[in-house]
């Protein structure tokens, strides 16, 4: 059984068509990388699997359980409200400018949502998030508040943050396009780490020799539709003119 | 020797004499201090919170609720509070013939004050929560917050901390505002103060009133002062 499978996603805004008949299958445990130019669709993918942006056309599948049906003329339709606060659950998303809380201390950042929404046990909460924080290499920084922390510590707690919540799949949404190199490279760590336990992921990236080490399964995507994919050796040594043309420009 | 020591008792006499004066005022005008003080608090109250209730209208997704909220504002902005005040008082005689007691008088300047100030903090919180970035909302929703909670642990802090300064500036004009009450011939301080200055042809009552409030304001000031300190420990 998959994760998350996405059928024929399609997604238009005004008149422009963002989506067009997008499908991708995440299986437990697998690290998938989406990359593309800029403006090929993959953030509004990712926004359209976390329910942030609804797509127009297509069906959304999480462990077996429909977040969106399409009617016989391929429209989206979407769950109930409670089905959707269900399956809401079962993803976290790490977002490009971390969106921290800023008047919640780093603590307060991690356990807030696992306390208040999931009203789960404080004692319990404080544990993992003090756990999370060690892993994240920030158990120093819990009483500090986000404006004290560098770009890639914000970004480390934003990825303990959404951990807290056990999601059964975690979205990286270009997690280090805010960061200096020296700082990506310690998210790029983290995340590291993260598939070396066998976390679920799905990382838009543009970071190409990471989604190469990294991924198990590589997509890329231009102007709305997947150009090309498959294991990262595959997507690197494809024939295929476009893939070349874009692999060619970042090694200049 | 001699007439210099006179001339020293004469101005300590005349110290004494100016002090006891301006006590007495100070008495005299007690009474006008205390509703002036009033109308501040009860208008502060329900003017922050009526302030919410309308900015929440003038948000609102529905321009059934939205337009006539605009036209509230506006009117409440365009118009002298005076003349709001005249009307609130005298409206319900020339409109309905409703006979008015003069224990409406107070009514009628707490409804004005806290409906005018309303609108005024409605756009303030308006501003401050416009104001909160996109991203706040999303992460809150991926973290799975209601809409309500979102507002309450989310926006709110952050609002508050923002609307600060503005709503101190709002309230420092308020503590002057008050002076208008005298319009209704609520027996606050202003009135009290013009009375009695006609009264016994003295400057000393318009002293007083000047001290009264700006003692007053820099009270308000040195309080929102602290609050923003208080709220300074993040960014």
């Amino acid at each position: 059984m998959y994760l998350l499978e996405m059928n024929h996603v399609r997604k238009t805004f005004e008149d422009v068509e963002v989506l067009k008949d997008i499908s991708l299958k995440v299986k437990e445990g697998e690290v998938v990388a989406i990359i593309g130019p800029s403006g090929s669709g993959k953030s509004t993918l990712l926004r359209c699997a976390t329910l942030l942006e609804t797509m127009d056309g297509g069906e959304m599948i999480y462990c077996g359980e429909h977040a969106v049906h399409s009617d016989k003329d391929g429209n989206a339709i979407y769950a109930k409200p409670d089905v959707l606060k269900k399956i809401q659950t079962y993803f976290g998303l790490v977002f490009q400018n971390f969106n921290l809380f800023p008047h919640f201390s780093v603590m307060k950042n991690v356990c807030h949502a696992p306390l208040k929404v999931q009203k789960r046990d404080k004692a319990e909460v404080e544990q993992k998030a003090r756990e999370l924080l060690h892993k994240m290499g920030l158990e120093e920084k819990e009483k500090q508040y986000p404006f004290q922390l560098s770009g890639g510590q914000q970004q480390r707690v934003s990825i303990a943050r959404a951990l807290a919540l056990n999601p059964k799949i975690l979205f990286f949404d270009e997690p280090t396009s805010a960061l200096d190199p020296e700082l990506t490279g310690e998210i790029l760590k983290v995340i590291k780490d993260l598939a070396a336990e066998h976390m679920t992921m799905v990382i838009v990236t543009h970071e190409m020799n990471f989604a190469r080490n990294v991924a198990d399964h590589i997509i890329f995507m231009e102007h709305g539709v997947i150009v090309e994919e498959g294991s990262p050796e595959e997507v690197f040594h494809s024939n295929n003119p476009r893939m070349q043309e874009f692999l060619g420009k970042l090694e200049k | 020797m001699v007439e210099i020591r006179f001339e020293i008792v004469e101005l300590i006499n005349g110290i004494k004499d100016f002090g006891l004066y301006f006590v007495h005022m100070c008495s005299r005008l007690a009474e006008g201090m205390v509703v002036s003080v009033q109308i501040f608090f009860c208008t502060l109250f329900f003017s922050l919170l009526l302030g919410l209730v309308v900015a929440f209208g003038r948000m609102s997704k529905h321009f059934i609720v939205r337009f006539p909220t605009k036209v509230f504002i506006s009117i409440m902005r365009g118009t002298p509070l005076m003349l709001q005040l005249l009307v609130i008082y005298f409206g319900p005689w020339f409109m309905f013939g409703m006979k008015i007691s003069s224990g409406y008088k107070m009514t009628a300047v707490l409804i004005g004050f806290a409906i005018n100030y309303a609108a005024y903090f409605a756009e303030i919180y308006r501003a401050g929560i416009e104001a909160i970035p996109v991203g706040q909302y999303e992460a809150a929703k991926l973290l799975g917050y209601n809409k309500a909670q979102t507002f309450i642990y989310i926006v709110m802090p952050q609002v508050i901390k923002r609307i600060v300064p503005p709503v101190a500036n709002e309230t420092i004009t308020l503590v002057k505002d008050t002076s208008l009450a005298y319009t209704l011939s609520v027996i606050e301080m202003f009135t009290l103060t013009k009375q009695i200055a006609a009264a016994e042809t003295s400057m000393m009552p318009f002293v007083v009133a000047g001290i009264f409030y700006y003692i007053f304001n820099l009270v308000v000031a040195v309080t929102f002062e602290y609050i923003e300190k208080k709220l300074g420990y993040y960014r």
